[in-house]
């Protein structure tokens, strides 16, 4: 077994021993209606999320994210609200301008030797402005197809709903790991996360690989942008503020190396689930305040940061003893 | 021949790091490249490699001439590399590390279970049977250096240049990289090993080409050489030739400052003892990696020492790290100058400075117009060749750059200074000033430990010489003893003292 995975078993142990002791407390909480509604609620994040995996384990970081989505959902309410366009075609452009907006950013990246930090800094005060250009309030999307979208759900045994979002956030999990794990691009991503200058001398092509893998982030931003305007039924340029460092948390909750190089897709739908459920129990008790959540997520980044050094000091220490 | 290089000429501003080399290497032979810091062994693999431009001279592999313009394009021709530092991904499986690049697909998805079989299959016929579905980084660096290989050879397949691979293995672990290695000579490939242990030398190669300077100063068949005419070669140096004795080697007197007792550490250095005495110049001499800068980062507290003790007339002294070496009164100009000594874009005045301000501490500044007197002072002592003091130390000449680290642990007035190569990259003339200065520092006192590869320098100026080999203190000469004969035979271990 190798020492990566050990990250994900910790976050899969964590989510379950957590699920666990909920349960004891409150029986109805293993029930598939808190499952359904833990998809449903987090699909937005989830699929942004999971762009953000394959950005971390490249060794970058989107601070974007978060803005992007408020843009997405301002857009489709705007353009539904003022022309007579299907919602799937709006969707399309959406998707296309957003994954646009990535590769560019991926492209500065690389061409100008920028660090991510900075350059996904411009785009997510870029995305924030262009929402409120198009709109200060909240603009309800009123269109049918919408109606549509938020009733299509699979009634599960024990009355749970599986809604489309919420299946749509375990396609792109599934896209994603096939992705990292089953593709040349995903082999690269790993390799620049391991190291540039290695990767380059092992044939890895820098550039293309960087535009991609920030473009797959925009394009995820795009989709949680839909997502998160089919669950709210409509668009707000306030929305979705600092969702970029919720997601950011949920991967590295997920076992994924914030330096990059490590780490797996699964892992990231765990991290989101694990927050998810924090908040699913603090509902039940009714007497926490929310803000409880912020607190055990902030303890729980803690405890895996001390993990994942742990473990590289014991592969490190390893290594040592293999080499003397 | 498989690979022919001739007139190979390759000049850097200020250098000219090879001049007109020639190079060759046959079918099912290992060549030894060797040469000291600058001889310019990397420039000319790097030229072979494509990561640097030839400005003239000519490539020809398999008769044909080739002109590599990217490691890749080397690659693709046939000549592949390993380097010291394992060039693959810790991060990535051992078969994803063999087959990155070419992993075979199926419906477009890499086909991960064909992968492992066939990176199975290519370890394999290196002897080596393990799970390749662990991450690289979790074996051995002997292991990680036979992936290396494997992979290189897979690859190219016809040269393989091996830069320093033996660098970090231990006896074990270098003879089962010599297995695969001595196994892929006999398959027909060309191998070029770069090394400076010459104990690997005379094991592994079949011809050795000796580099000094950045010319070639011999090809020769490996076994009608021994280690004496090797060390001749690489330091230019010949037994026969007369030094006249030009530093009186009378202090031997000196009164005793410091002593240290079994400092060393596992893999780096072995433990050693070792005086100084006030005003003494110590030096230390030996090949490239014998572990020179290594007793020097020991002494400095760069690197912590497995036991041991160093004291002074007055007690035990705590070096645990550079901060508490520089309150024992230590100072440390290190080799790369660049990098480790100078800070490029501040200006004279703000280098000299920086030593003294970090131990007084932010909070009280050293006044501007100290700073002044301090910097104009040592320009002027020193004889730094600068336009004004407000100029950044980048623009100044190593030599000049060199004085100012010099004038930095100066105005710190150090009992002990370290200097590890104090004339790398330094012209004649400021050569002689910076050996000069040595000699009038300990004349007021202060002891100095100098460590360089050019034996004439540290018989100029050192009253002792401290000879290393194979990172162990291996000799000691005084006074009389101490000439460049002694040293080169005691560098080659022939007749120790």
């Amino acid at each position: 077994m190798n020492t990566r995975a050990l990250p994900l078993y910790a976050t899969i142990a964590i989510f379950l021993l957590a699920y666990l002791l909920a349960w004891t407390q409150f029986p109805n909480i293993l029930s598939t209606r808190v499952l359904g509604n833990l998809l449903t609620d987090n699909a937005y994040l989830g699929i942004v999320a999971v762009g953000m995996t394959l950005v971390i384990l490249s060794g970058g970081i989107d601070l974007s994210v978060g803005s992007v989505i408020a843009f997405s959902g301002v857009f489709i309410a705007v353009v539904l609200r003022d022309t007579g366009l299907h919602p799937l075609v709006v969707f399309a452009l959406l998707l296309l301008l957003t994954t646009a907006f990535g590769a560019g950013m991926g492209f500065l990246i690389d061409r100008l030797a920028m660090p991510a930090f900075i350059v996904t800094l411009a785009g997510m005060f870029l995305a924030r402005g262009a929402a409120y250009m198009l709109s200060i309030q909240s603009v309800p999307i009123q269109h049918p197809f919408f109606q549509t979208l938020q009733g299509a759900y699979y009634l599960m045994p024990g009355k749970g709903r599986l809604t489309l979002i919420g299946v749509l956030m375990l396609l792109v999990v599934a896209l994603g790991m096939v992705i990292a794990h089953r593709t040349r691009f995903g082999a690269s991503v790993y390799a620049l996360g391991g190291g540039e200058q290695t990767a380059r001398l092992m044939g890895v092509r820098q550039g293309r690989t960087t535009v991609l893998v920030y473009a797959f982030s925009g394009a995820m931003a795009g989709l949680s942008g839909i997502v998160f305007s089919v669950y709210t039924g409509s668009g707000y340029s306030l929305a979705t503020v600092g969702t970029e460092l919720t997601a950011i948390a949920a991967v590295v909750i997920g076992g994924t190396l914030l330096s990059g190089g490590a780490g797996y897709v699964l892992g990231t739908l765990v991290g989101v689930l694990t927050m998810g459920l924090i908040q699913t129990y603090i509902v039940f008790d009714g007497s926490l305040s929310s803000w409880w959540t912020k607190i055990v997520i902030g303890l729980l980044l803690l405890v895996f940061i001390l993990l994942q050094k742990g473990l590289l000091k014991l592969s490190g220490s390893r290594l040592a003893r293999g080499a003397a | 021949m498989l690979l022919s290089i001739r007139s190979l000429t390759k000049a850097f501003p200020g250098t000219r790091a090879l001049d007109d080399v020639d190079f060759d290497v046959a079918a099912g032979e290992v060549h030894a490249l060797l040469g000291e810091n600058g001889a310019g062994k990397s420039t000319l693999i790097k030229c072979l490699t494509g990561a640097y431009q030839r400005d003239a001279g000519t490539i020809a592999l398999d008769g044909a001439r080739i002109d590599p313009r990217s490691t890749s394009q080397a690659q693709e021709l046939g000549i592949g590399t390993v380097y010291q530092e394992v060039n693959l991904l810790p991060n990535l499986t051992v078969a994803q590390n063999l087959m990155f690049g070419r992993e075979p697909r199926r419906f477009g998805l890499v086909d991960s279970r064909r992968t492992r079989v066939v990176a199975q299959a290519m370890l394999q016929q290196y002897g080596l049977d393990i799970n390749v579905d662990r991450d690289l980084g979790t074996y051995s660096v002997a292991i990680q250096q036979i992936v290396a290989i494997a992979r290189a050879v897979s690859l190219s397949g016809k040269v393989l240049i091996l830069d320093e691979p033996t660098a970090s293995l231990d006896r074990r672990e270098v003879e089962m990289v010599f297995d695969v290695v001595r196994d892929l000579r006999d398959r027909g490939l060309g191998i070029v090993f770069v090394s400076h242990f010459l104990d690997q030398v005379f094991e592994l190669t079949d011809r050795v080409t000796i580099l000094r300077n950045g010319r070639k100063i011999v090809t020769e068949t490996t076994s009608n050489l021994n280690r004496m005419s090797l060390i001749e070669h690489m330091l230019g140096r010949a037994l026969e030739d007369a030094v006249s004795e030009t530093h009186d080697h009378g202090k031997a007197a000196a009164p005793r400052m410091l002593q240290f007792d079994g400092i060393g550490r596992a893999g780096v250095i072995d433990p050693f003892d070792m005086t100084v005495g006030q005003g003494e110049v110590v030096g230390l001499a030996g090949l490239l990696g014998s572990g020179r800068t290594e007793t020097a980062e020991m002494l400095f507290g760069l690197r912590q020492s497995q036991g041991g003790q160093a004291r002074d007339v007055d007690g035990p002294l705590d070096l645990r790290n550079p901060r508490a070496a520089i309150g024992a009164g230590f100072g440390f100009a290190p080799e790369d100058r660049k990098t480790d000594g100078i800070v490029a874009d501040l200006s004279v005045r703000q280098n000299i400075i920086l030593g003294l301000q970090a131990r007084r501490g932010w909070a009280r500044p050293v006044p501007r117009a100290e700073q002044n007197r301090l910097a104009d002072d040592y320009i002027r002592k020193l004889d730094i060749r600068t336009s004004d003091r407000e100029k950044p130390i980048g623009e100044l000449s190593g030599g000049n750059q060199q004085k100012a680290v010099l004038a930095r642990w100066l105005a710190m007035n150090p009992r002990f200074l370290i200097l590890d190569e104090p004339t790398r990259g330094i012209d004649v003339g400021a050569h002689a000033e910076i050996l000069r200065l040595i000699e009038d520092l300990t004349a007021q006192g202060m002891s100095v430990l100098v460590i360089s590869s050019e034996i004439d320098e540290l018989v100029a100026v050192a009253d002792r010489v401290i000879v290393l080999r194979d990172r162990r203190h291996v000799a000691e000469l005084t006074g009389a003893e101490v000439t460049g004969d002694r040293i080169m035979r005691a560098i080659a271990d022939e007749a120790a003292a």
